[in-house]
């Protein structure tokens, strides 16, 4: 079984009368030991969809579709159940840690929270797990009475890693773990969730909008743009060779070193993307998109198989019937949908 | 139709007939000491140009002095020793003469949001260079004119929109036409793309492509990014605890890195897909109130980690100080390392 397996996920936002979707069908399966990279620039909706999977999200945010964690839909179910699974099965890494640690308390006791609420063990269990959980994350476990502000922004994003880890989920979830670090420490922290992944059966989501540091770290890596997956795969091939118009815009405008087209010649993607609420019919790229068919103003794409192991939502994208014969689509049995049907 | 983005031979620092637009001799910031630590060696001698219509890009990790740098460029930090010079004239710290001086060299800071204020719409915004030194003349042509180079057209649009109206893009373009408005010959931008969407990033980028080209602009961007100098600068200075370790053109530098830091922090530079393995540095950017004696890298250079525990190059990297680079004339990329051997003078010499 796969561990988790998400289906047709849709997010809304109430506002006055109005819904406005913010996550629009989404889907995906992923399991142990892998790492799943979302990628999307602000306001593409990456983590209002990775919060909504452990229902973390303001009143009035409405959840369609299914989240089956271990095969349980996660959006229908009971508040005892959801807390059971939160922190314990499937934690999160939030962006900041400067922010999300509690400043008045010691890291130490921030980490041993989860360890008392969810299990039932005496206080010096606690406090070995405490430690040892420090020395995985590479901060030496002395440093357990310390508090936030003593330690520096790499040993703090550490320390919010430790917190993930102390109940020893089988899901993490990271949102921008590393977007306020320096290189050097985002290439630490990085190896360290690549290393802790590879040693258990962890599997990972990690949600950033730097699309070429997922592609080195992450196994798979799908794209968003305006709330729907516009492009899924292996995370090197949708980096390196991208199908889908907005991947491949995206995908050139991170520079690489030594690539004689970027020398001085910074890319870009010209306009912006649609606001919360303004997607109307057809692609939600197509106003931007430099490859627009009369067509994509129409019609609403779903992704669909784009090769081994990848799907994309363009009408530029055909499907390779090689692929959909042998392998067939990776969620369920889909085909390429036009229309929003149901 | 390919425009040659390269700068002209005569913007080149070498050339010795006109000075740098900008340059700093041998500079120190220093702050005072605070909570029993020492005094905070932020810039330690740094020597480093910027020629007419060049972009230098300065790249260095948190911490490691070059916002420092980029502040005392400016004349809003004062150095503690040695001089900054704007085309050949050192720099004086009186009020009249800073003002003088910051109508030809602007700011451009990382956060546009954090840079604008909220409740001055666009006009007003752009306005506000000119309105305080008092040049109010053709005042509304003028904010139309930086408006059109910073790239909002038609600028009629844009003129009464406030910050919270307009994408994190059109934020930093309308800060960019603020600098533009006082007509300069230097921008000194700190991280302009860092807090912008990766497709908003290459337009602001072209952006300052663009300003040298037509404006006769030069640059210094200031990043923790070495992407971005491979997109626009000419040349790239790296910086680490105070002093710049390498420089040279972009293309030595970063095709060609000789100082272990450099080579270390282009091996971390994800989504080159080359299967380079990163050389992981150890620990947290250092402390400029602890610099190490000797070399000031030693303490987390692989290079010197791998050094057999005879080499007598081992010695030289823990106790022997290195001296600031001056090479800014020099035909050829140098790096501050002990490991590296100095460039023998080259008898053609810089053209």
């Amino acid at each position: 079984m796969t561990m988790l397996e998400v289906r047709d996920l849709t997010v809304t936002y109430r506002y006055g009368d109005a819904s406005l979707a913010a996550v629009r069908s989404v889907g995906f399966t992923l399991d142990g030991g892998e790492i799943l990279g979302v990628a999307g620039e602000s306001g593409s909706g990456k983590s209002t969809m990775a919060l909504s999977l452990v229902r973390l999200l303001p009143p009035g945010a409405g959840i369609t579709g299914q989240v089956l964690f271990h095969g349980e839909d996660l959006t229908t179910a009971t508040w005892g159940k959801l807390r059971a699974v939160r922190w314990a099965q499937a934690s999160l890494v939030f962006q900041g840690a400067m922010n999300a640690l509690n400043p008045v308390r010691s890291v130490g006791e921030q980490i041993a929270e989860p360890i008392r609420l969810h299990e039932r063990v005496d206080h010096r269990a606690v406090g070995r797990r405490v430690a040892d959980l420090l020395d995985s994350v590479g901060v030496s476990s002395r440093r357990a009475s310390a508090y936030p502000h003593e330690l520096s922004g790499g040993q703090r994003q550490r320390v919010m890693i430790a917190m993930a880890l102390a109940c020893r989920p089988d899901l993490i979830i990271a949102d921008e773990p590393t977007t306020a670090l320096d290189v050097m420490v985002q290439a630490q922290i990085l190896q360290l969730l690549t290393d802790l992944v590879a040693q258990s059966d962890i599997a990972v989501i990690m949600i950033s909008h730097d699309l070429a540091m997922l592609a080195d770290t992450c196994d798979r890596l799908a794209v968003m743009y305006a709330g729907r997956l516009v492009e899924s795969g292996p995370a090197g091939q949708v980096f390196a060779e991208p199908r889908h118009p907005y991947t491949q815009a995206l995908s050139r405008a991170f520079p690489r070193v030594g690539d004689s087209t970027s020398r001085r010649a910074p890319a870009s993607l010209p306009g912006e993307p649609p606001a919360l609420g303004a997607v109307g019919d057809g692609c939600a790229f197509a106003p931007r998109c430099s490859l627009v068919m009369p067509d994509c103003l129409t019609r609403d794409i779903e992704p669909w198989p784009s090769g081994p192991g990848r799907e994309a939502a363009c009408l530029l994208v055909l499907p390779d019937p090689a692929v959909v014969g042998e392998h067939g689509p990776r969620v369920g049995e889909r085909h390429p949908r036009v229309g929003a049907s149901d | 139709m390919t425009i040659d983005r390269a700068a002209p031979a005569g913007a080149s620092p070498t050339g010795g007939a006109a000075p740098p637009a900008l340059e700093v001799r041998d500079l120190h910031v220093t702050f005072p000491s605070r909570r029993g630590r020492g005094p905070a060696r932020a810039v330690d001698g740094v020597n480093l140009t910027v020629g007419a219509r060049e972009i230098v890009a300065l790249i260095g990790e948190s911490g490691c002095g070059k916002s420092t740098l980029a502040r005392a460029l400016v004349g809003l930090v004062k150095p503690t020793s040695g001089e900054v010079l704007y085309r050949g004239t050192t720099l004086g710290y009186s009020n009249a003469a800073l003002k003088a001086y910051r109508r030809h060299t602007q700011l451009v800071l990382q956060d546009p949001g954090g840079a604008l204020n909220p409740r001055q719409n666009v006009f007003d915004a752009v306005a506000e260079g000119l309105r305080l030194h008092k040049d109010t003349d053709r005042l509304g042509a003028r904010v139309h004119r930086a408006l059109s180079q910073a790239g909002l057209r038609p600028p009629e649009q844009f003129l009464e929109r406030y910050p919270h109206n307009l994408s994190g893009g059109q934020q930093q373009r309308v800060v960019i036409a603020g600098a533009l408005a006082l007509e300069p010959s230097v921008i000194v931008a700190d991280e302009p793309v860092s807090s912008l969407d990766a497709s908003a990033r290459g337009e602001i980028l072209r952006l300052f492509l663009d300003l040298r080209d037509t404006l006769d602009l030069s640059a210094l961007v200031v990043s923790h990014d070495l992407g971005l100098a491979w997109n626009i600068a000419d040349r790239v200075a790296v910086m680490y605890l105070g002093r710049i370790v390498e420089v040279g053109t972009v293309e030595e530098v970063l095709l060609e890195p000789k100082h272990p830091y450099t080579r270390s922090l282009l091996s971390v530079l994800p989504g080159t897909l080359s299967h380079r393995r990163p050389i992981l540095l150890t620990g947290e950017p250092p402390d400029p109130t602890a610099i190490p004696a000797g070399c000031r890298f030693h303490p987390r250079c692989p290079a010197a980690a791998e050094l057999a525990p005879h080499d007598p190059r081992r010695e030289l990297c823990h106790s022997r100080a290195l001296p600031p680079l001056t090479g800014t004339g020099r035909p050829t990329s140098v790096a501050s390392c002990h490991l590296v051997p100095s460039p023998v003078p080259s008898p053609s010499g810089a053209g």
